[in-house]
C-alpha cells in the first residue's frame, strides 16, 4: 500500500494531468503563452518516457493545446504510439488525438494501416468503433484502399454498434477511393432493411449523400425509399428520405405523381418544421407544383409571418427559390416581402432583397427602388447599405436593363448613389454610369450634364479621405465628359474643373483619365470657337491647358506622367500655330476621332480558333527525356517559348478558303447563340409600336438642383408617371375614337383595366448598343463542374454487374504479394492464395452450387517477444451454410512450431473457438515459437470444418500455407536521428546494398511502401535521401539509406537477416 | 456537415470538429472568421448565416456558442435540431452541462460527438442509445484506469 502511494507521487511528479494544464492556463491569463511554452516542454519530456500512461496523459494535453491553436505535428508518432496502446483508455486519447490532429499530409498516417486494421477486427466492439470514429476524420486515399474490404466486412458484424459505424465510414471511403463504391454498393443496399433502425438510418443517410450529387444512378432505389417514406415515423431519416427524392424526380417524372399524396399528406400533418420545410423545398425541386404548389406557399407565408425569425428566414428562402420557377406565384406577396425589408434583423432584410430582384417588372421598379433609396438612407451598418447598392444596381441592370424605361431617372439614381459616404462600391456605380452612357445613346447628353455637375462638384466626393471609394465616379465622370464632349454645354467650364490642382489627390488611374479627357475637352473647346473670328476664348483654353499640365506632369504616377508630358508638349505646339492663326481645331479632333464600341466581357475567350491550327501541338519537338537533371530549367524554358511565337500556317489555298467562310457564314446564320451584329439587336425597342412619335420630356438643364441637395430621380419618378398617364391617356382616346367610329358605349371597362406590362413604352428612343463579340464567337461556355469535385468520381453506374477487376483488394498477409513474382515457382504460392484455388477445385469436384465455401483467409504476422510469432487469421464465411467445429493445424518445421495447448500432441490440431454463420467473419489467434528469424519460412497446414445445411452436413477440408518472412518478423520502431547516427558509428553493422530496377514513383510513395510493406520508420528525410529503421524481434538493427536514386544502402548486426529483408523490398517493388 | 465549433462569448475555442480534410491554417482562418462573424451577430436574429459556399448554422446556450458548418442543400432546421440534440446529450452526461464541463473534460465532449455523429453525418438518433454507448465504453475505461483518478475539478 504504502509501497503504491510512493510509486504514485512519484509518477505525479512528471504528471500535470489534463485538468491541470486547463486550470494553470487559466490561472495565467496574462502570461498564458509562456505558460504554455514550459508546459510544451514538460509534455516533451513526459513523450520520452516509455510509461505508456504517462505517454497518454501527455498526448491528452496535447490535443487541448491543438485546440488553442498550437502547432502540435511535431508529436505526431507518440500520438501513434498511443493510438496502439492495447489499453481501451490510452486507445481513445490516441485515436481523438489523431483525428483531431491528422490530415491527408501527415506521413506518420502510412504507419497506422496495420494498427487501424487490428483494431478494426478486434473482439471488443468499443475498440473498433474507436477505430472507425478515428478512421473517419483522417482517412486517405491509401487508408481507404487498404482498408476498404475491412470495413465492408464490418457492415455485417454481428452488433449493429459497428454496422452502423461501418455504413457511415464507407461514405467517406467512397470518397477517397470511388473504386469501392460498386463492390460495396449492394451490401450498403441490403443495410436499407438492416432490423436496426440505427443502421437504417444511417444506410438512408449515405445513400441520400451519395444521390444527392449524382441522382440518376440511384433512381433503381425509388421504389426502396418510398417503402421507407411511407413506413418510417422517424423524422431525422424522413427528411433525409424527402432530400433524396428532391434529387431524383427531377430525372423521373412518374415518381412525382407518385409522390404527391404522401407529401400532401405530410405538409398537412406534420408538426415538426424541420420536415415541412423538407417537404416543401422538394415540392419546389419537382415536378409536382401543379398540385401541391399553392398549399406550399400557403405554408411559407405562415412560415414568414411567424415571429420566430428563423422561420422567417427560411421562408424567404423558399420564396427565392420558388421565384425562378414559377413567379407570378411570390409577385401576389409582394407585400409581405416589402414589410420584411422593415425588418430589424439584416440576414431577413437581405433574404427580402433578393426576392425583390426576381419581382421587378417594369410597372413597379421605379417603386420598388424609391423603396430601396429610403433605406439606404436609414441604414446604419455599411454591409447593408453596400448590399442595398449593390441591390439596387442589380435589379436595374438585370437582363440588359430590361426593366428601365426612363434612362433619366436611373441615371440621376446612379447620381444619389454618389452621396453615400464610405460606400466600397465606387466602382460598380462608375461602370454603370460608363456602361449606361456608352449603350444607350439617347441618353448622353443628359448624362454627360449630370457628369459635368458632378466633375465641378468634385470636392464634395472626394472630401475627407483618400481611401473613399466613391471618387472611383469621378472615373467614370470625366470619362463621358470626355468622349462625349459633344453634348456639353460649357466645356470650357468643365476642362477647368478637369484642371484643378485638388484633383492631384486623386488616385493615380483616375488622374490618368482626366488627363486624358482633359486633351478630348480641349479639342472640343477648339472646334466650337472654330468659326469665331475672334480667337481669344480657344487661347485661352490652350493657356489654361499650359498652366495646369505642369502639375500633372511632376506626378509620381508613371501612366499620369506620361500623358501629361505628352499632351503639354502637343498644346505648347497648338498654341504656336493659334498665334500664327492657323486653324488646327480639325487636326485635334483627329487625334480622337472614332467611336469605341462596347466589347461583351466575354468576347476574348470566344475567338474561335482557326481551322487548322492546334494549340496544343508541339511546335518544337520536346527535348528528349534522356537529358541530366541539371538541364532540366532550360528544357521547360524551351517547352514554353514556342507559345509565343506565331501559330503554325497551314496551306490552304484560296478556293478553299472562300468556301470555308461561306460555310462559316452559312452556320452562324442558323446558330441561335451566335451574337449578330448591331443593327438587328435593337429590334427589341423598335418593335414597340410608334416609338417615335413619344413626346421626349424637354429637360430644362438650367433648372437642375445644385448637387447638394438633390433627390432628383423622384423628379423623374412623378414626371415618368405623369407621362405614363398621358400617353394612357391619349391612347384612351384614340381607342375612344375608334370605338365610337364602329360602335359607341362599350369601352368604358376596359379604361378602369390596370395597365399591363407591355403598355409602358420607353420615355427614350432607346437603343442599347449590343456589346460587340468576335466573328465567329463560340456558343459553348458553360460553367463546368468543378473539377476538382470529389463527388464527380462517385458518378458510377451502379447497376452494372460487378466485373472480377472490381474487387477490392482483399487485405493479405506480406508475403503474399511476393508470391506473384515470376521468380517464385508455383509451388511457392501460399496464404491467400492458394485456399481461394483449392476451394473452387473442391466446389467443382463435388458440383455443388457454386457459392457453397469460399472463405478468405487473411493471415497478419503480429510479432511481440525474442521467439514468439503471432498470427492472427480472419475467417470469412462466404458461402450460405453454417460451418462449425473448425480445427486449425499446421505441420511444425525444426525451426517453428505452433504452440499447442499442454498435454496435446506434435501433430494435434487447435479448435477455433467460433463458428461461423453465413457472411459473418471473425479473427483467430495462434502462436508460433520461432528459433531463428534470419531466413524465411513456409509452413504447410490444413483447416478442417463442418459445412452444415438445412438437411445435411458434410466434413471438409482446406490446405493452406503460411509464408514467414523475414520482414514479418520486423517490428515498426521509431528512431531519433542522434540515435540512428551512433548506430552507425558503432561498427557493428555489416553493409550491404541494392538497386531497385525500374521503379517510377515519386520518393514518398517509395518511402510508403517500404514502411508500410518491410516495417520500417522513417528516421530522417534529407532532400534526395532518407533514413530508415526497424527493428527485428530478436533485436537486430536494421537501417537503410534510401536515395531517390532508388539504391538502398543498408547495415545491419545479422548479414543474412539483412540479405533476405533486402530481397523482399527488391520483391515487392519488382511488381509494380 | 463541414464542421463544428463550440465557442464561448469571448471568442474562446471550446471544441472544434472537422468532417472534411482541409489545412491547419484554412482552420485557424475559418475559425477566426466564425467567431468574429457570429459574436458580431444582433440578439433576436435569425441562427443562419450564408458564408462562402455553406450554411452557418448556429445557437447560443447560457455562455457558449454552438456553430455549425453544413452543405449548402441541408437542411437548416434540422442543423439546430442536431445541436440541440447534442446539447441535451452533453446535458444528461454531465448533469446540467456548464461551460467549465466541457472546458475541464473537453475530451468527454468529444467522445459524446463522435457517438452521435460520425463523418458528417448523423449516428444515432435515438438519446438512449447514445448514451448507453458512451456508458458502456466509459465503463471500460474506469475500470482499467486506476491510474488517472483525480476527482475532475
Amino acid at each position: 500500500m504504502a509501497l503504491k502511494i510512493v510509486k504514485g507521487s512519484i509518477d505525479r511528479i512528471f504528471d500535470k494531468n489534463l485538468q491541470d494544464l486547463v486550470r494553470g492556463i487559466r490561472n495565467h491569463k496574462e502570461d498564458e503563452a509562456k505558460y504554455i511554452s514550459t508546459c510544451i516542454d514538460e509534455i516533451k519530456q513526459e513523450l520520452k518516457q516509455d510509461n505508456i500512461a504517462v505517454k497518454a496523459n501527455a498526448v491528452c494535453k496535447l490535443t487541448y493545446l491543438q485546440m488553442l491553436g498550437y502547432d502540435v505535428s511535431w508529436a505526431a508518432f507518440n500520438i501513434v504510439e498511443v493510438m496502439s496502446s492495447s489499453k481501451f483508455t490510452y486507445k481513445r486519447i490516441g485515436y481523438l488525438a489523431a483525428s483531431q490532429c491528422f490530415h491527408e499530409s501527415t506521413d506518420v498516417i502510412m504507419l497506422t494501416t496495420n494498427q487501424i486494421r487490428k483494431d478494426l477486427s478486434s473482439p471488443n466492439q468499443y475498440d473498433t468503433g474507436v477505430a472507425l470514429t478515428g478512421l473517419s476524420c483522417f482517412v486517405t486515399p491509401d487508408l481507404a484502399r487498404d482498408l476498404a474490404n475491412d470495413i465492408m466486412t464490418l457492415m455485417s458484424h454481428t452488433k449493429p454498434y459497428i454496422r452502423k459505424k461501418a455504413v457511415l465510414i464507407m461514405y467517406k471511403v467512397f470518397l477517397k477511393y470511388p473504386e469501392s463504391l460498386r463492390p460495396a454498393f449492394p451490401r450498403l443496399k441490403e443495410k436499407l432493411e438492416d432490423p436496426d433502425p440505427g443502421v437504417q438510418s444511417a444506410a438512408v443517410n449515405v445513400i441520400c449523400e451519395l444521390a444527392r450529387r449524382n441522382p440518376k444512378n440511384y433512381l433503381s432505389l425509388a421504389p426502396l425509399f418510398f417503402k421507407l417514406m411511407t413506413s418510417s415515423t422517424n423524422n431525422w431519416v424522413l427528411i433525409k428520405i424527402i432530400k433524396l427524392f428532391g434529387a431524383l424526380t427531377p430525372l423521373e417524372p412518374r415518381l412525382g405523381k407518385k409522390l404527391i399524396e404522401p407529401l400532401t399528406n405530410l405538409i398537412h400533418s406534420t408538426s415538426a418544421m424541420s420536415l415541412l420545410y423538407e417537404c416543401v423545398n422538394t415540392v419546389i425541386a419537382g415536378q409536382y407544383w401543379e398540385s401541391v404548389g399553392n398549399l406550399c406557399v400557403q405554408k411559407l407565408r405562415i412560415l414568414i409571418e411567424d415571429s420566430d425569425q428563423n422561420l422567417k428566414y427560411l421562408g424567404l428562402l423558399a420564396m427565392s427559390k420558388i421565384l425562378k420557377t414559377h413567379p407570378k406565384s411570390v409577385q401576389s406577396h409582394k407585400d409581405l416581402i416589402l414589410q420584411c425589408l422593415d425588418d430589424k434583423d439584416e440576414s431577413i432584410r437581405l433574404r427580402a432583397l433578393d426576392l425583390l430582384y426576381g419581382m421587378v417588372s417594369k410597372k413597379n421598379l421605379m417603386e420598388i427602388v424609391k423603396k430601396l433609396m429610403l433605406h439606404v438612407d436609414k441604414a446604419e451598418g455599411t454591409t447593408y447599405r453596400d448590399e442595398l447598392l449593390t441591390k439596387i444596381i442589380d435589379i436595374c441592370s438585370q437582363s440588359n436593363y430590361q426593366y428601365i424605361t426612363n434612362f433619366e431617372w436611373y441615371i440621376s439614381i446612379l447620381v444619389e448613389l454618389t452621396r453615400l459616404e464610405g460606400t466600397r462600391h465606387g466602382h460598380l456605380i462608375a461602370s454603370q454610369m460608363l456602361d449606361v452612357a456608352i449603350r444607350v445613346k439617347a441618353i448622353r447628353a443628359f448624362a454627360v450634364a449630370q457628369m459635368a455637375t458632378l466633375l465641378d462638384n468634385a470636392h464634395l466626393l472626394t472630401g475627407n479621405t483618400q481611401r473613399n471609394g466613391i471618387c472611383e465616379v469621378l472615373y467614370a465622370a470625366a470619362w463621358i465628359c470626355g468622349e462625349f464632349s459633344e453634348h456639353l454645354e460649357n466645356p470650357m467650364q468643365t476642362l477647368e474643373a478637369m484642371l484643378r490642382p485638388k484633383v492631384a489627390t486623386l488616385p493615380g488611374h483616375i488622374q490618368a483619365v482626366y488627363v486624358q479627357n482633359a486633351a478630348k475637352l480641349f479639342a472640343t473647346v477648339l472646334k466650337g470657337e472654330e468659326g469665331n473670328t475672334d480667337g481669344t476664348a480657344a487661347q485661352e483654353a490652350s493657356q489654361l491647358m499650359i498652366d495646369r499640365l505642369p502639375l500633372f506632369v511632376q506626378s509620381a504616377n508613371l501612366e499620369v506622367q506620361e500623358r501629361a508630358s505628352c499632351i503639354l508638349q502637343l498644346v505648347k505646339y497648338i498654341q504656336k500655330l493659334q498665334q500664327k492663326d492657323v486653324e488646327v481645331a480639325e487636326e485635334v479632333n483627329a487625334l480622337f476621332a472614332g467611336e469605341l464600341n462596347p466589347v461583351a466581357p466575354k468576347a476574348q475567350k470566344k475567338v474561335p480558333v482557326p481551322e487548322g491550327l492546334d494549340l496544343d501541338a508541339w511546335i518544337n519537338e520536346p527535348p528528349s527525356e534522356s537529358e541530366s537533371e541539371d538541364e532540366q530549367p532550360k528544357a521547360i524554358f524551351a517547352k514554353e517559348e514556342p507559345k509565343h511565337s506565331r501559330p503554325r500556317h497551314t496551306e490552304v489555298d484560296e478556293k478553299e478558303l472562300a468556301r470555308r467562310r461561306e460555310a462559316r457564314k452559312q452556320e452562324q446564320a442558323n446558330n441561335p447563340f451566335y451574337i449578330k451584329a448591331s443593327p438587328s439587336s435593337q429590334k427589341v425597342y423598335q418593335e414597340a409600336p410608334g416609338v417615335e412619335h413619344i413626346p421626349v420630356v424637354q429637360i430644362d438643364l438650367n433648372v437642375v438642383l445644385p448637387f447638394s441637395c438633390l433627390p432628383m430621380s423622384d423628379q423623374y419618378v412623378k414626371m415618368e408617371e405623369e407621362r405614363r398617364q398621358k400617353e394612357r391617356a391619349e391612347k384612351k382616346k384614340k381607342e375612344k375614337k375608334k370605338r365610337k367610329e364602329k360602335r359607341s358605349g362599350r369601352g368604358k371597362k376596359h379604361d378602369s383595366a390596370p395597365e399591363s406590362e407591355e403598355d409602358i413604352t420607353p420615355a427614350h428612343m432607346v437603343d442599347i448598343v449590343t456589346e460587340e463579340m468576335p466573328e465567329n464567337a463560340l456558343p459553348s461556355d458553360d460553367d463546368e463542374r468543378d473539377p476538382t469535385d470529389p463527388h464527380k468520381a462517385l458518378d458510377i453506374d451502379l447497376d452494372k454487374p460487378l466485373a472480377d477487376s472490381e474487387k477490392l483488394p482483399v487485405r493479405s498477409h506480406r508475403a503474399a504479394e511476393a508470391q506473384k513474382s515470376p521468380t517464385d515457382g508455383e509451388t511457392e504460392n501460399a496464404t491467400l492464395q492458394e485456399p481461394k484455388k483449392k476451394s473452387s477445385k473442391e466446389k467443382r469436384e463435388k458440383k455443388k452450387d457454386k457459392e457453397r465455401d469460399r472463405k478468405v483467409y487473411d493471415i497478419q504476422g503480429n510479432l511481440q517477444d525474442g521467439s514468439q510469432v503471432v498470427v492472427s487469421v480472419i475467417f470469412e464465411n462466404k458461402c450460405n451454410s453454417f460451418l462449425k467445429s473448425m480445427e486449425f493445424n499446421v505441420l511444425d518445421s525444426l525451426n517453428s512450431k505452433l504452440q499447442r495447448p499442454e498435454g496435446s500432441g506434435p501433430h494435434d490440431g487447435l479448435v477455433v473457438p467460433f463458428q461461423l454463420p453465413p457472411g459473418v467473419s471473425n479473427e483467430a489467434r495462434f502462436v508460433f515459437t520461432v528459433q531463428s528469424i534470419v531466413m524465411p519460412q513456409k509452413l504447410k497446414g490444413t483447416l478442417t470444418f463442418i459445412v452444415k445445411n438445412e438437411d445435411d452436413s458434410t466434413h471438409e477440408k482446406l490446405d493452406f500455407k503460411l509464408h514467414f518472412t523475414c520482414t514479418s518478423y520486423l517490428i515498426t520502431t521509431p528512431c531519433y536521428s542522434d540515435a540512428f547516427a551512433k548506430l552507425l558509428e558503432s561498427g557493428d553493422l555489416k553493409s550491404s546494398s541494392i538497386r531497385l530496377e525500374g521503379v517510377n514513383m515519386p520518393f514518398h510513395h517509395l518511402l510508403a511502401r517500404i514502411c508500410f510493406h518491410h516495417h520500417f520508420s522513417v528516421v530522417e528525410r534529407i532532400d534526395s535521401c532518407a533514413s530508415m529503421y526497424s527493428r527485428s524481434i530478436q533485436g537486430h538493427h536494421v537501417c537503410l539509406l534510401v536515395k531517390t536514386t532508388v539504391s538502398i544502402d543498408a547495415k545491419c548486426d545479422e548479414p543474412t537477416l539483412l540479405g533476405n529483408v533486402l530481397d523482399e523490398i527488391k520483391q515487392t517493388f519488382s511488381q509494380c | 456537415m463541414r464542421f463544428l465549433l463550440l465557442f464561448s462569448r469571448q471568442g474562446r475555442l471550446r471544441l472544434q470538429k472537422w468532417y472534411t480534410a482541409i489545412s491547419e491554417r484554412e482552420k485557424k482562418k475559418i475559425i477566426r472568421e466564425m467567431t468574429t462573424m457570429v459574436l458580431a451577430r444582433q440578439p433576436r436574429t435569425c441562427n443562419f448565416i450564408q458564408w462562402k459556399d455553406m450554411k452557418i448554422v448556429y445557437k447560443r446556450y447560457a455562455s457558449l456558442y454552438f456553430c455549425l458548418g453544413v452543405e449548402h442543400e441541408e437542411n437548416e432546421l434540422l442543423a439546430l435540431e442536431i445541436i440541440h440534440r447534442y446539447v441535451e446529450l452533453l446535458d444528461k452526461y454531465f448533469g446540467n452541462v456548464c461551460e467549465l464541463d466541457i472546458i475541464f473534460n473537453f475530451e468527454k465532449a468529444y467522445f459524446i460527438l463522435d457517438e452521435f455523429l460520425m463523418g458528417g453525418e448523423i449516428q444515432e438518433t435515438s438519446k438512449q442509445i447514445v448514451n448507453r454507448a458512451i456508458e458502456s465504453s466509459d465503463m471500460l475505461q474506469e475500470t482499467m484506469e486506476e491510474y488517472m483518478s483525480k476527482p475532475a475539478f
